[in-house]
């Protein structure tokens, strides 16, 4: 059974909304649902001020509505299923587990920051920092599989320490930002100064980039796992073709700057 | 018993509990696939020389195996799960790592899992590399050819080594070709192997030997050439050859399986008697009567 939340009008303020995932709400009985406080600005709102709630509470949970001004949706969920039937605000699944959320338009700031495992599914496109590290912190995702199916923002997967983040389109600046290990797909090309100061992690990217004088040529081959990884992103839904998955890459070594292990595999194009 | 024109003796098969692995292998080719594999499961007849015993359980196509390009399966058992382990290190390590072109990975989803890849990373001498995919963990070691990837963990299950069918008659063409199609008959089997070569043994040994050092020796009682001088020679009248095959399977299903068209099969092709092996039914925790296998 489904719990389905539908915003009855857009919120006053922001909405810091991290108790909203399935494992947090599938013990609530109908009653302590309607009165779970959320912080909306600087007072709390009762859940069914914000939302008109049909269902059960159990793994499967989804919410409707424009959701752009709801921080931290899904943050640290465990398990379950989380529907957001629409954009969302910043820090969408950030820290989250397992399980799977996905945002069915757009997604903020820092989706996916800090996760360590499950999947969080973007429809449209996400913000700064996908998967990054949560302020403060080194290491951004740890764990788990991010797929955004339009464009992501600057900063995708800074600190990135595990996992896997794909883009079917374009990646902002800086992608890889200061990553200690962890996958990054960018299906649609990258922006400027790539993998600056990334240490073991790799990029796979399907056009030309802008490099970093920080990155050598080693050579052009068929990396193995780029194959495994895409047919994986294909099953997923992913918009990936035979050429990308059996074509040559040239492989950058880099950040020459940091530790060097890192690498960004360009794709050849075909001759 | 009788199955057409041969005779079925009433005994069974007795096998033991062994540890078996699912090594899936692609390549660029099917051609390198098939090499890595013969490598992969070669000089594994036996555990009593071998430590190990192996075979390839089928050619994969591209769409079967992980990476979509052509590949083989393969079955290595060893009588425990740390010397499984260790076989599948050396193994894959010596025969796969070293084979241009391939990949491998785990085909057997288990309980108990061994740590393969996790071990063959050191080969990179420290330029390996780790990438998890859906919860399952590759290293990527650099070699001269490009990148070798390998899973980390292979999974492991109790299994059984020993089934066997002995096939008799009155010349060795006759007796290898009814063995011959039983092998053929058995190969279509998934989740067992014959680890000899070509699925057959000529030798069949017995346990023990006049000799203290050896722990096996060519089993007398079914030699044609000794019919005449040993007191329990079990070679009837006219019988000039005999040949063993010997299966190994994932679980008893797949053993039973494969006796059961192997029997058929070598009947048909014109084997005198089929009998089994068995140490009194003391010994092996599986038994596979041939009377059940008859129809």
């Amino acid at each position: 059974m489904t719990l389905t939340l539908t915003l009855r009008e857009a919120p006053p303020a922001p909405v810091d909304a991290e108790a909203i995932a399935p494992e947090r709400l599938a013990g609530l009985r109908r009653a302590e649902l309607d009165r779970l406080e959320l912080g909306c600005g600087n007072r709390p709102m009762a859940l069914s001020e914000l939302f008109g709630i049909s269902g059960t509470p159990g793994d499967d949970v989804r919410i409707e509505g424009d959701l752009s001004r709801f921080a931290g949706l899904g943050a640290g969920m465990t398990g379950g299923r989380l529907t957001l039937a629409g954009s969302v605000g910043p820090h969408v699944g950030s820290g989250m587990r397992d399980g799977e959320l996905i945002v069915e338009g757009d997604a903020g700031d820092a989706a996916g920051a800090g996760m360590r495992g499950g999947r969080l599914v973007v429809r449209g496109s996400a913000g700064r920092r996908l998967g990054g590290a949560d302020p403060g912190a080194r290491a951004g995702m740890r764990g788990g599989e991010i797929l955004v199916h339009g464009d992501a923002g600057e900063e995708a997967g800074a600190g990135l320490r595990r996992g896997l983040i794909a883009v079917a389109g374009h990646v902002g600046a800086a992608a890889g930002l200061r990553a200690l290990a962890g996958t990054i797909v960018a299906l649609g090309g990258l922006g400027a100064q790539p993998g600056a100061g990334m240490r073991r992690a790799s990029i796979v990217t399907m056009t030309d980039a802008p490099l970093l004088p920080t990155y050598a040529r080693a050579c052009t081959y068929r990396p193995p796992f780029v194959g495994l990884c895409l047919r994986r992103l294909r099953g997923l839904g992913l918009a990936v073709t035979n050429t990308q998955i059996d074509g040559r890459y040239t492989r950058w070594s880099g950040d020459g700057l940091e530790l060097g292990r890192g690498e960004i595999l360009i794709l050849e194009p075909e001759p | 018993m009788r199955l057409g024109d041969t005779e079925v003796v009433d005994t069974f098969a007795e096998a033991f509990t062994m540890w078996g692995a699912r090594i899936v292998v692609t390549a660029g080719s099917p051609a390198w696939a098939a090499h890595a594999g013969r490598s992969l499961t070669g000089f594994a007849t036996s555990v009593i020389g071998c430590k190990c015993e192996a075979g390839i359980e089928r050619e994969l196509a591209a769409e079967e195996t992980p990476d979509g390009r052509p590949g083989v399966s393969a079955l290595l058992f060893a009588p425990d799960k740390e010397g499984l382990g260790k076989r599948l290190v050396e193994r894959i390590g010596q025969t796969v790592l070293t084979c241009p072109t391939t990949a491998c990975f785990n085909g057997l989803s288990a309980e108990e899992e061994a740590d393969v890849g996790g071990q063959l990373r050191f080969f990179g001498d420290g330029w390996q590399a780790s990438k998890v995919l859906d919860g399952r963990r590759y290293w990527r070691i650099p070699v001269m050819e490009g990148e070798f990837l390998v899973e980390e963990r292979f999974g492991i299950v109790e299994a059984v080594g020993g089934g066997n069918l002995i096939i008799l008659a009155e010349d060795v063409a006759t007796a290898l070709g009814a063995a011959e199609a039983a092998a053929d008959a058995m190969r279509a089997v998934e989740g067992a192997i014959m680890p000899f070569p070509g699925g057959i043994a000529r030798s069949g040994s017995k346990v023990g030997s006049r000799y203290k050092a050896l722990m096996a020796s060519t089993n007398h009682e079914l030699c044609p050439t000794l019919r005449a001088q040993v007191d329990d020679s079990q070679v009837p009248e006219g019988i000039g050859s005999v040949f063993e095959i010997v299966i190994d399977g994932l679980a008893p299903d797949p053993v039973r399986e494969a006796m059961r068209v192997g029997l058929a099969a070598a009947a048909k092709a014109g084997a005198r008697q089929i009998t089994a092996g068995n140490y009194g039914g003391n010994l092996g925790k599986h038994h596979f009567p041939l009377r059940e296998l008859v129809p």
